[in-house]
């Protein structure tokens, strides 16, 4: 199963640092907003790693490093055993074409002066060789039947589509150059409930169906437990606490990631005030000045002068059977607990 | 000076004014907008009561109507392009539709209020929040500017602010997501209203800042016994805070029932495939059930159900006849043709 071969996609010390300047014409680097900050992730084949936490911890950052539309300030991004950070040119583009990406919102992400043909077409343009040019339209045709839209509509253009299906077009354009790993950042988040399950139910086909892996990051817990096989918890560019999903929302040791799924309400009238609610105080702290030593800290109920000087690692520790960065990791099962 | 008894005594001399009369009754509401493209029908005989200290829920998907309702209640659609072509929207029995806008002024913020998703639009970016509070106190109470100074500060400790006095001069771009929709709050409740309108008031939150913020609401709605119709879309926040739900699609309320029931047994086929469709926290591996299609244009509304085109129940009646509002049980209605079928009975 943790055959090496399997491993599609590595992480190793990942850090994305992004400067702070002060003045115009003499610019001085006066201090860096830490997005993402030593990061790192496995990701095997046809599994799903779902990424989780609040606006602001470093999720869409660390999306971008995956894809290389940003340069790591350190660490390594191994797709295939490819370290991308250091390829450039052909070579770069070669290891693009197989990881690919699926953005939040369908409404900005389609150029509208492109018609739906020439937006999952454009992959081909800029890789020539991945299908010839007299097979071009053939091969778009296939990709919107093979996301459910009619082939038909290759001419239209995107504000003819609803919200759903645009998010189709964007996940066919994902798939033109056959990736084998798909960074999904916030696929569903603007889309309508009922279309929601819609898109979901897309992706686990197409998974099943071509042997994807997926990289689904988004701040719904109960979406990213659906679809996803191992779930990371970050919080302010570091990953706090990851596992299996079933480690993660059945026993979860963070305080943070129980404070989260505490949060989450769920659509059960019945479970009302019988749940473990555990409220946080004020919001999450600037990336640009992040606590000392753990950076939950300011906001956790378990915290001890301990915290603030040292930084826990990710880590299996005694009472975590799973990577947990808390000096006090616990279990508490705080959905089930009614 | 025109104090607090004045507009408040003026608004309950206001004609045919009932105190013992129910606190909020819409009544086939119906709202158009006229534009180029066509008559879209946002709102097509949509109706709901509220109590005082209770909680409603207005359910549904984007373009279902609810913003527009709640818009419609509070007199503060465009019109044009909005057109209120029917019904009534009754506050202690007096119609608001039909009020002269000087009253309706006096109505909005002292007795019924609203915010809004997103509050660094909703908020003037070019004042601060201190002046934005006190102006209210000032307009509507005639108080001096250090007494509503005093005011805003006091309002703003009330949705837990940190430190009020010393933030009161800043914007609004300087409070983070979550303490400017405490401001918004702090604004809409400021003069005691009975009835609080929340339009999707924690969606663009995330859940850490959305239990602050939910929570805050119930405590001080508990304190006040006051009236909340909250608009959303979101079938896991309802089922925390809502007393009852009104399921809207394409402008009318499909289902009306105790929050306990719909989720238990729901009666109209939209709810039972909305409920289907919501990945849970608590469950994996449970089938995501589909809804095919989608919303209705509002420019192109279907005939009779308005949902027949999407419904696994549907059938030749549906396609022709509006079905009635049937009646289930004391506190429950249904607009479906098949009831019986959709709670196997």
């Amino acid at each position: 199963m943790s055959d090496v071969s399997d491993l599609v996609l590595e992480t190793r010390g990942l850090v994305k640092h992004f400067p702070i300047t002060q003045g115009i014409v003499f610019r001085t680097k006066v201090g860096a907003v830490r997005a993402v900050d030593g990061v790192d992730i496995q990701l095997r084949r046809g599994e799903t790693l779902g990424v989780v936490g609040e606006s602001g911890c470093g999720k869409s950052t660390l999306a971008k490093l995956l894809i290389g539309l940003e340069q790591p300030t350190s660490g390594e991004v191994l797709v295939r055993g490819e370290n991308i950070a250091r390829l450039s040119g052909q070579g770069l583009r070669r290891a693009r074409r197989n990881i690919q990406m699926v953005l939040q919102d369908p409404y900005t992400s389609l150029n509208p002066r492109m018609t739906v043909g020439d937006i999952i077409g454009e992959p081909f343009a800029i890789h020539p060789d991945a299908v010839p040019r007299a097979g071009r339209a053939r091969a778009v045709q296939e990709l919107l039947d093979l996301v459910g839209l009619n082939p038909d509509h290759v001419n239209r253009y995107p504000h003819q589509f609803s919200g759903g299906q645009r998010q189709r077009i964007g996940i066919a354009r994902a798939l033109a150059l056959r990736p084998e790993i798909i960074v999904c950042d916030e696929p569903v988040s603007a889309l309508d409930v009922s279309i929601q399950a819609q898109v979901i139910n897309l992706l686990e086909r197409l998974q099943r169906e071509l042997g994807l892996s997926y990289i689904f990051i988004a701040h719904d817990l109960s979406v990213v437990r659906h679809i996803s096989d191992r779930v990371a918890v970050m919080y302010l560019g570091k990953i706090v606490e990851s596992g299996y999903h079933m480690a993660i929302y059945e026993q979860p040791t963070h305080p943070y990631t129980q404070a989260l799924l505490s949060a989450v309400p769920v659509p059960d009238p019945r479970l009302r005030g019988r749940r473990d609610h555990i409220v946080l105080e004020g919001d999450v702290p600037s990336p640009a000045d992040p606590p000392s030593g753990c950076r939950f800290r300011t906001r956790c109920w378990k915290a001890q002068p301990y915290c603030a000087d040292h930084e826990p690692l990710l880590q299996i520790r005694q009472r975590s059977p799973h990577p947990s960065a808390c000096h006090y990791a616990e279990i508490r099962d705080v959905i089930h607990r009614y | 000076m025109t104090g607090v008894t004045d507009i408040k005594a003026q608004i309950d001399a206001l004609p045919g004014l009932d105190p013992r009369a129910p606190l909020l009754h819409v009544e086939d509401l119906h709202v158009e907008f006229r534009t180029r493209d066509g008559v879209a029908k946002a709102v097509n005989g949509a109706g709901f009561h509220l109590s005082a200290g209770e909680t409603l829920a207005l359910l549904g998907e984007s373009g279902c109507g609810k913003s527009v309702t709640a818009q419609a209640v509070m007199g503060i659609l465009d019109t044009p392009p909005a057109h209120i072509t029917g019904g009534r929207v009754l506050y202690r029995g007096v119609d608001l539709l039909r009020l002269a806008e000087e009253d309706r002024r006096k109505v909005r913020a002292n007795r019924i209020a609203m915010i809004f998703q997103d509050a660094l639009s909703a908020l003037n970016p070019v004042y601060s929040v201190g002046f934005q509070l006190a102006e209210l106190f000032r307009k509507q109470r005639g108080l001096s500017r250090k007494d509503a100074k005093q005011r805003a500060i006091e309002s703003l400790d009330q949705v837990r602010i940190p430190a009020a006095r010393q933030r009161i001069d800043d914007y609004p771009h300087q409070f983070s997501g979550g303490m400017r929709q405490r401001v918004m709050i702090a604004m809409a409740l400021a003069l005691d209203p009975e009835v609080l309108i929340a339009d999707e008031p924690t969606t663009a939150l995330d859940v850490t800042v959305q239990a602050q913020i939910m929570g805050l609401l119930a405590e001080l709605q508990h304190q006040r016994t006051m009236g909340l119709i909250l608009i959303t879309h979101d079938m896991g926040v309802v089922a925390d805070v809502a007393d009852r739900i009104s399921v809207m699609y394409a402008g009318k309320v499909v289902e009306e029932a105790p929050v306990y029931d719909i989720y238990a047994h729901p009666a109209h086929p939209y709810t039972q495939a909305l409920l289907a469709s919501i990945p849970r926290l608590d469950l994996k591996g449970q089938q995501l059930n589909v809804i095919r299609g989608l919303p209705p244009a509002l420019t192109d509304i279907p005939s009779g159900c308005a949902f027949h085109p999407r419904c696994g129940y549907a059938r030749e009646i549906c396609r022709q006849e509006q079905p009635p509002a049937y009646r289930i049980a004391p506190h429950r209605e249904s607009r479906c043709h098949f009831i019986r079928e959709v709670l196997g009975v």
